[in-house]
C-alpha cells in the first residue's frame, strides 16, 4: 500500500509562500515525478510528504490516514537524499541496518535482510566497508539499500542522481526504474532534469513557482502541454516559440513548434540561413536564423550536411503546431 | 601548485617557532628547576640554571606536610566530573542551536559567552551565600555543579561550532529511517562529533583542572583540590618557592602528562572543520 493524497497543501517560510496549494492524488505502485526549475518548491514539497518539514496548512494523507502532523519516523516512507546521507561511521552493513535496528528487529533477521537487499543492489562485496571507501555509484546504492529494507509504503527520491556523472546517472537511472518494476512500490521522485522525469516517471507533475503547471504522462505533456511553461520545460532541445505575424496567421499570441517537428523542405514556407549547426552523429540540430521570426531550433537527419552560413527552407510537420493565448495558455485546436 | 619556501626562510620559521615555544614553556621550566633547589638557592640573586645542588627534599617536605593523593582525588573528581555534567547537558543544548536554530539563537550564543566576560568575583557573595545555605560549602559537589555551570558556556560554543559541520541530510536520514531524538543523537551525531566531543572533553578538563578563583573561595579542607593545594604553600609572610614550586609542580604534572599524550586529539579538535 502506498496512496497518497494532497489536499490544497501550504507552505510559508517567514511569510513566503512557497508552496501555494497543492491538490495532487498519488496511486500506489505509481512512479511519480515532480520537476520544474530550481525554487519551483519541489524538493519542499517532497520534504513536506515526508514530513521533515511542518506543513504551514491542507492535509497529506497516507493509505487514507491524515499523516500531516506525524513526525517522519512515523509515516512509514525511505527517502534518499541527493548527498546520500550515509552515516559516515558505520559499516555498509550497519548504514543498511539501521532502519531495521531503530525498528528493534532481532539481529539475526537484521542479517537476513541486509544481506538480501546487499544482494539486489550488488553490494555484497562491500558490506564491511565504508562509505568513505565507496564510489559515489555505490553509495547510492547504499542509500537505496537503506530504503528498501524497510519495506516502506512509499520511497522519496530527492534529485538522487545529481551528484553522479553523466555516464553513471544513465546506469543508475535504469537501475531505479528496474527497482519500481521488481518492487511495485509508490515512488516520488524530484529532479530539475526533465530527460530523467520523461524516461522514468508513469506520471510527471510540473512545478513552478509553488504551484501545479501540469500533471499526465510523459507523452500527454509531451503532445499537449497546458501552458507555454510545461511546453517550453518539457522536451529536449527545448521547443521554438515565435511570437508576431506569423503566429497571428494561425490566431495565436505565441505559435510552439517542437525541433523535431519542424521538416527541411524545399518549397517551405520558413527561409532561413543556418547559423550553428550540431552533429551529433545520430542527429544534427541546427540553429536557423528565419526571416521575420528569428531562429528556430531545428532537428535533422544524422547525415545532414549543412553548415554555417547555408541557406534552407524549413515547414512544420502538419498537425504538429502548437498555439497559445496572450497569456500563456493553450489553445484548443 | 605548492608554494616554494626556500630552505633559510624554513630555517628562520623554525627557530622562531622555537623560540617561542620555549618562551611559552620556561615558566614552568623554571617552576621545576626551582622545586628541586634549597629555598636557599631559590631566592639567591644569582640564580644558577642546571648547575645546584639537586635535591629532593621539598617533595619530600610538601608530602609530610600536606595529603597530596586527597587533594589530587579532589581535582579529578571535580574536573571530570564538571566536564561530564557539562556535556550531559551541553550536547543537546548545541544539537538544538546547530540544527534546529531560531530567530535568537545567535544572541543566546551571545549571551551565554557574555556570562564569561563578567569578573567572577562580581557573583562571588552570592554564590558563596547560596553555597553556604544549601550545605554545598566545601564539598565535591558544590564546585562540580559551580565548574560545570562556569564552563557551560565554552562546551556548549564549542560542540555548537563541531555540530555546526555536520550535514543536517544525514540526522535527517535518521529521522526518516525511524529514529526517535533520543537515538538520533545517541547514534548518529554523537559517534559522528566525537573528536569535536574530546577535544571539548579535554580543555574543559584541563580548565576545570586549573579554575582557582572558585575552588579557593568555596573549599576550606575536605574538598580542597590541588589549586588549593598549591596555595596553602604561598603565604604572606617570607614566601618557599622552593616548596611552593614542588608542590605547583605536583599540581601541573597529571594534567601535562594527559595533555601530552592527547595533543593531537587537541588539535585536531580545535581545528576540526577549518580545514575539509
Amino acid at each position: 500500500m502506498g496512496e497518497i493524497v494532497l489536499s490544497d497543501v501550504r507552505k510559508s517560510f517567514g511569510g513566503v509562500s512557497i508552496i501555494q496549494g497543492i491538490d495532487l492524488t498519488i496511486k500506489d505502485g505509481e512512479f511519480v515525478v515532480f520537476v520544474g526549475p530550481s525554487g519551483c518548491g519541489k524538493s519542499t514539497l517532497l520534504r513536506l510528504i515526508a514530513g521533515l518539514e511542518d506543513t504551514t496548512d491542507g492535509i497529506i494523507a497516507i493509505d487514507g490516514r491524515d499523516a500531516t502532523r506525524l513526525p517522519p519516523a512515523r509515516r512509514g516512507l525511505a527517502m534518499v537524499f541527493q548527498s546520500y546521507a550515509l552515516y559516515p561511521h558505520m559499516s555498509v552493513r550497519k548504514n543498511i541496518a539501521f532502519p531495521l535496528r531503530m525498528a528493534g528487529m532481532p539481529a539475526a533477521e537484521q542479517d537476513r535482510k541486509v544481506e538480501a537487499a546487499a544482494k539486489v543492489l550488488n553490494l555484497t562485496p562491500y558490506l564491511d566497508r565504508r562509505p568513505s571507501q565507496l564510489s559515489g555509484g555505490q553509495r547510492q546504492r547504499v542509500a537505496i539499500g537503506r530504503a528498501i529494507v524497510r519495506e516502506p509504503s512509499a520511497f522519496l527520491f530527492d534529485e538522487p542522481l545529481s551528484n553522479l556523472d553523466a555516464a553513471l546517472r544513465v546506469s543508475m537511472r535504469q537501475e531505479i526504474s528496474e527497482l519500481h518494476q521488481s518492487l511495485k512500490t509508490t515512488m516520488i521522485y524530484v529532479t530539475h532534469d526533465q530527460v530523467e522525469a520523461m524516461t522514468m516517471a508513469d506520471k510527471i507533475v510540473v512545478l513552478n513557482a509553488g504551484r501545479i503547471e501540469q500533471v499526465g504522462s510523459p507523452l500527454e505533456l509531451y503532445k499537449t502541454p497546458a501552458n507555454l511553461f510545461v511546453a517550453g520545460f518539457i522536451g529536449s532541445p527545448k521547443m521554438n516559440f515565435i511570437e508576431g505575424a506569423e503566429a497571428a496567421k494561425h490566431g495565436a499570441h505565441t505559435l510552439g513548434v517542437r525541433p523535431e517537428h519542424i521538416a527541411i523542405a524545399a518549397d517551405g514556407p520558413w527561409k532561413g540561413v543556418v547559423g550553428i549547426s550540431e552533429h551529433l552523429g545520430s542527429d544534427t540540430f541546427l540553429k536557423v536564423q528565419v526571416d521575420g521570426m528569428g531562429p528556430l531550433t531545428v532537428r535533422a537527419g544524422g547525415e545532414v550536411e549543412l553548415h554555417y552560413g547555408d541557406a534552407v527552407s524549413l515547414a512544420a510537420q502538419p498537425g504538429k503546431l502548437h498555439r497559445f493565448d496572450a497569456a500563456g495558455h493553450t489553445l484548443s485546436a | 601548485m605548492a608554494r616554494h619556501v626556500s630552505n633559510s626562510r624554513k630555517a628562520v620559521v623554525t627557530a622562531l617557532a622555537w623560540g617561542i615555544g620555549l618562551l611559552i614553556f620556561f615558566p614552568i621550566l623554571w617552576t621545576i628547576l626551582t622545586s628541586f633547589k634549597t629555598e636557599g638557592e631559590a631566592i639567591n640573586s644569582h640564580p644558577s640554571f642546571l648547575f645546584f645542588d639537586w635535591t629532593l627534599e621539598n617533595y619530600h617536605t610538601v608530602n609530610e606536610r600536606s595529603d597530596y593523593l586527597g587533594h589530587f582525588w579532589n581535582s579529578v573528581v571535580i574536573a571530570v566530573g564538571s566536564t561530564l555534567v557539562g556535556l550531559l547537558i551541553a550536547i543537546p543544548a548545541a544539537w538544538s542551536m546547530a540544527f534546529v536554530p531560531g530567530k535568537r539563537t545567535k544572541d543566546l550564543l551571545m549571551w551565554m559567552l557574555s556570562t564569561k566576560m563578567m569578573p567572577a568575583v562580581g557573583v562571588l557573595v552570592p554564590i558563596y551565600l547560596l553555597a553556604r545555605d544549601t550545605g554545598l560549602l566545601d564539598t565535591k559537589l558544590g564546585l562540580v555543579i559551580v565548574l560545570t555551570l562556569v564552563n557551560l558556556p565554552i562546551i556548549v560554543w564549542m560542540l555548537y561550532t563541531y555540530f555546526k559541520e555536520i550535514p543536517g541530510e544525514i540526522l535527517e536520514a535518521a529521522r526518516m529511517d525511524g529514529a526517535s531524538l533520543g537515538s538520533e543523537i545517541l547514534y548518529v551525531l554523537t559517534p559522528m562529533a566525537v573528536p569535536g566531543i574530546a577535544s571539548t572533553l579535554l580543555l574543559n578538563v584541563i580548565l576545570a583542572w586549573n579554575e582557582s578563583f572558585w575552588t579557593l573561595n568555596l573549599t576550606a579542607a575536605n574538598s580542597a583540590p590541588l589549586t588549593a593545594f598549591i596555595a596553602s604553600y604561598s603565604s604572606p609572610e617570607g614566601l618557599f618557592y622552593a616548596k611552593l614550586s614542588a608542590a605547583s609542580t605536583m599540581a601541573i604534572a597529571p594534567i601535562l602528562i594527559l595533555g601530552w599524550f592527547s595533543q593531537k586529539q587537541l588539535v585536531r579538535g580545535l581545528t576540526f572543520g577549518a580545514v575539509k
